[in-house]
């Protein structure tokens, strides 16, 4: 049997690995999406004090710190049986909405952005950030780094630190801000909404406005029918930091919606022995293996995800692209991957009006942010939206608050089994009978992947939106016949 | 001088979670300046990645990489020897590559116990009690995995190590100042300091850069940061919270104790110290006040974790390193 080889950021820096098969006829038998490392934050965040797992959790992730801080923070409130007073609760918030908008912002414009803003078939050396620059104009780049800075610059002031923050405990925070620090937190949230629609108003003109893009978004080689999961508040309008969790299935209908401490009845992980990560399913309806439709058990949890489980957005200026969004892609579901990435600027949006709606709160700067814990702990699960997808975290202790079990469902864990069947879709389309469509193929299981913007140990951010791939083309008795290679 | 005379500069990630690169991002406009003074040849997480490149390239021809991440992994290893070979000047960078961080804490557990925990958790639905193989035989063929090794190593610990700079992750201002006199050192402005300096950080501890308030350790009760209400101004340690400021290396500016939250330690041995946790248990067991052994235990027991305290980022770097059954590779 012929085989390749696609390895992402090659092989040896063990971020993520690609083997298709192909049968007698030279067609796609099977493809196999490998993730080659495992950290072990189950076991080792076992035996700990439990109000250290909230920092321990942060090193999951150095890109989305922010998303395992609360997920964690919430966590151990739910262990202590604490509820943090209001100010706590929408500081977290207020932080979270600020990393949103920076994290969106870089995805957009670092890795995704350059597929649609320079087009799928630029010149390599044109598609990145400065290729967006140059065709854009250079105070975009300025933009994206001050839009950066401002959302680290919240982080820090509420967080503690820019990366990996410090101030979330059980019963709330460490500390406040000041009137002066809400003041210059409003203001930046101002600059943000500003940008967000900026960045709105650049993708309806740049790739809205173009025929070929249109029809590339709702082609089928980049659609899936599965179902879609994601946090709504009691309205079941999209909210990042708290709400249930609103499961949809193929043709729209919800399934249902459960809180943190039922996710055990709506969701399971499977395990294959060729990759060291799990792949959840959504347990009522069963692991069918890697296929669509209301059948299988796969789901997807994206910013795209969430727009389809949700009813709307909160916030005017959101839902009036939200309400846009369905209107011109043909309403509900979307379930064309690459509309992923006009669904992350609708939430980014989303995320600076609500930074602005929590700095402008007046009991942000209130002296009580932290609940004294006075009953024992137990076990709490807390349950946030990241960037990537619904995170999960379950923490079980003894009475004195040590840690006894653990148990994580990662962001990007959750799409695990959708971007593998969108890797094979796409490469099924582009090998026909043997013959491999190299720069097509390359470029267009670049694409399938990055509408995710996945996030496998932080490893395949790649900033400036290139994916170094190695394809290799094996013989049926695994000599290689032919290598192809695109930035490595 | 045309571009490709530049001198050139790498970072790479292995066992790591993207922070350090983060934080390097984090410099803003001062990354132009790296631009401006290096060619920029393998950094995954901000360029295209030219593996292949690096090892076509001479040996010591990169000037300055920036390693950041664990070695957990036979991938991480190759890797590591590979910009060894090539690099002239290779600086651990980070907790991960200077000690193990976090992720070593694993080193606490066996391999069989690790794996054994991720495959069976509550969601985890796994009749056939699969583990993840290094090789596969799938029906179309085989496929593999690079192994996980059953310790985390420091980055010194695989490879000879030209300096460190310590931090989860390191502060951006510091790694700023790094990039300042590496540029005036090639402009011959200034020297490099002595092979196995830390870099990047201070002398002394975060005690000494801590804005709080420190008068006479003695506490008679060690309290967890949850259920007090501590005093914004005074030492967090003097009203018994496990701070780590004393044993721990300055150059952060105090960040997480100045949040009110304690010192966890990421700035690693402050100078002079062979090991973290030992110097971290005598200093914190110099603050008790008192001499009645059976009063001491139970002044102890307000520190459940006394491990994961102490070894929190240095487990690897530690004279442990790991319990028994890992360094026996079970």
């Amino acid at each position: 049997m012929e085989r390749i080889t696609i390895d992402p950021i090659t092989r040896l820096e063990g971020h993520g690995k690609i083997e298709i098969f192909l049968d007698q006829e030279g067609n796609v038998a099977n493809t196999y999406f490998q993730v080659p490392q495992l950290r072990g934050f189950e076991r080792f965040c076992v035996d700990r004090q439990v109000e250290e797992v909230p920092l321990l959790t942060n090193r999951i992730c150095g890109v989305c710190p922010e998303a395992h801080h609360m997920a964690g923070a919430k966590a151990v409130d739910a262990v202590y049986h604490v509820n943090p007073p209001p100010a706590a609760k929408k500081l977290r918030e207020l932080l979270y909405s600020a990393f949103y908008v920076t994290d969106h912002t870089t995805h957009f414009y670092a890795l995704a952005g350059p597929d649609f803003v320079m087009g799928p078939d630029a010149p390599v050396a044109e598609r990145n950030i400065l290729g967006i620059i140059h065709k854009v104009g250079l105070e975009i780049g300025g933009k994206v780094l001050q839009c950066r800075k401002y959302g680290h610059a919240v982080i820090e002031m509420i967080g503690g630190r820019k990366v990996h923050p410090c101030t979330s405990i059980p019963g709330g925070l460490t500390k406040g801000i000041t009137e002066e620090q809400r003041k210059e937190i409003e203001q930046m949230g101002r600059w943000a909404i500003e940008f967000a629609q900026f960045s709105l108003k650049l993708f309806n003109d740049i790739v809205l406005g173009n025929k070929a893009y249109v029809d590339l978004i709702l082609g089928d080689i980049y659609t899936h029918k599965t179902h879609y999961i994601g946090l709504v508040d009691e309205n079941n309008k999209i909210n990042f930091y708290d709400g249930k969790v609103s499961v949809v299935d193929p043709d729209g209908k919800r399934l249902g919606k459960y809180g943190p401490e039922d996710y055990t009845d709506w969701i399971a992980e499977h395990v294959e022995p060729w990759t060291y990560l799990k792949f959840p399913y959504l347990k009522k309806v069963g692991w069918k293996g890697f296929v669509d439709g209301k059948d299988s058990g796969v789901y997807c949890a994206t910013p795209l995800s969430r727009l389809n489980a949700a009813d709307g957005m909160t916030t005017t200026l959101a839902q009036e692209e939200y309400d846009k969004f369905y209107k011109t892609l043909g309403g509900k579901p979307v379930h064309q991957r690459l509309a992923t990435h006009w669904a992350r600027l609708i939430e980014l949006l989303y995320a600076a009006e609500r930074w602005v709606e929590l700095a402008t709160d007046p009991e942000v700067t209130s002296p009580n942010f932290h609940t004294i814990p006075t009953e024992k702990p137990t076990e709490g699960v807390g349950i946030v939206e990241a960037p990537r997808g619904t995170l999960t975290h379950h923490y079980w202790t003894d009475e004195r608050g040590v840690t006894t079990k653990v148990n994580l469902i990662v962001g990007t864990t959750n799409n695990y089994a959708p971007i593998s069947m969108s890797i094979n879709k796409a490469a099924s389309s582009l090998i026909k009978k043997g013959t491999v469509v190299t720069e097509g193929l390359l470029n267009m299981v670049e694409m399938a992947f990055r509408a995710y913007d996945p996030c496998l140990s932080c490893a395949t951010h790649s900033l400036p939106g290139q994916m170094p791939l190695q394809i290799t083309i094996h013989d049926a008795d695994g000599n290689p016949l032919e290598v192809l290679k695109q930035y490595c | 001088m045309s571009k490709n005379e530049k001198p050139k500069f790498a970072m790479y990630w292995a066992d790591s979670c993207g922070g350090c690169d983060i934080a390097v991002l984090n410099i803003h406009e001062k990354i132009l300046d790296v631009d401006a003074n290096f060619e920029v040849v393998f950094w995954p997480v901000a360029m295209d990645a030219k593996y292949k490149d690096v090892e076509a390239m001479p040996d010591k021809s990169i000037l300055l990489t920036l390693f950041n991440g664990a070695i957990h992994s036979t991938e991480h290893e190759h890797v590591a020897h590979l910009l060894r070979k090539k690099s002239k000047i290779l600086v651990a960078f980070g907790s991960c590559a200077c000690e193990g961080c976090m992720p070593a804490l694993i080193n606490l557990s066996s391999k069989k116990d690790f794996f054994d925990t991720v495959f069976t958790t509550i969601s985890t639905v796994n009749p056939e009690n699969i583990r993840p193989q290094t090789s596969v035989k799938v029906p179309e063929g085989v496929i593999t995995l690079p192994e996980m090794y059953s310790v985390v190593r420091t980055l010194d610990q695989v490879v000879p190590v030209d300096y460190y700079m310590p931090g989860c992750p390191p502060e951006s201002h510091q790694i700023a100042a790094v990039i300042d006199l590496v540029i005036q050192v090639l402009q011959g402005k200034a020297e490099l300091p002595p092979p196995g300096t830390v870099i990047g950080a201070g002398n002394s501890t975060v005690c000494d850069e801590c804005p709080r308030k420190r008068d006479i350790k003695k506490i008679k009760k060690f309290d967890r940061i949850q259920f007090i209400e501590p005093d914004p101004e005074i030492c967090l340690l003097e009203q018994g919270i496990f701070c780590s400021g004393l044993a721990t290396r300055s150059g952060c500016e105090a960040k997480c104790p100045s949040a009110g939250s304690p010192c966890i330690g990421c700035y690693g041995p402050a100078e002079g110290v062979l090991d973290y946790g030992a110097r971290l248990m005598s200093a914190v067991a110099s603050v008790i006040d008192s001499t009645d052994p059976v009063e001491i235990n139970q002044i102890l027991d307000g520190i459940p974790d006394p491990a994961g305290q102490i070894y929190r980022f240095n487990m690897a770097g530690s004279l442990l390193q790991a319990c028994k059954d890992a360094w026996n590779r079970k």
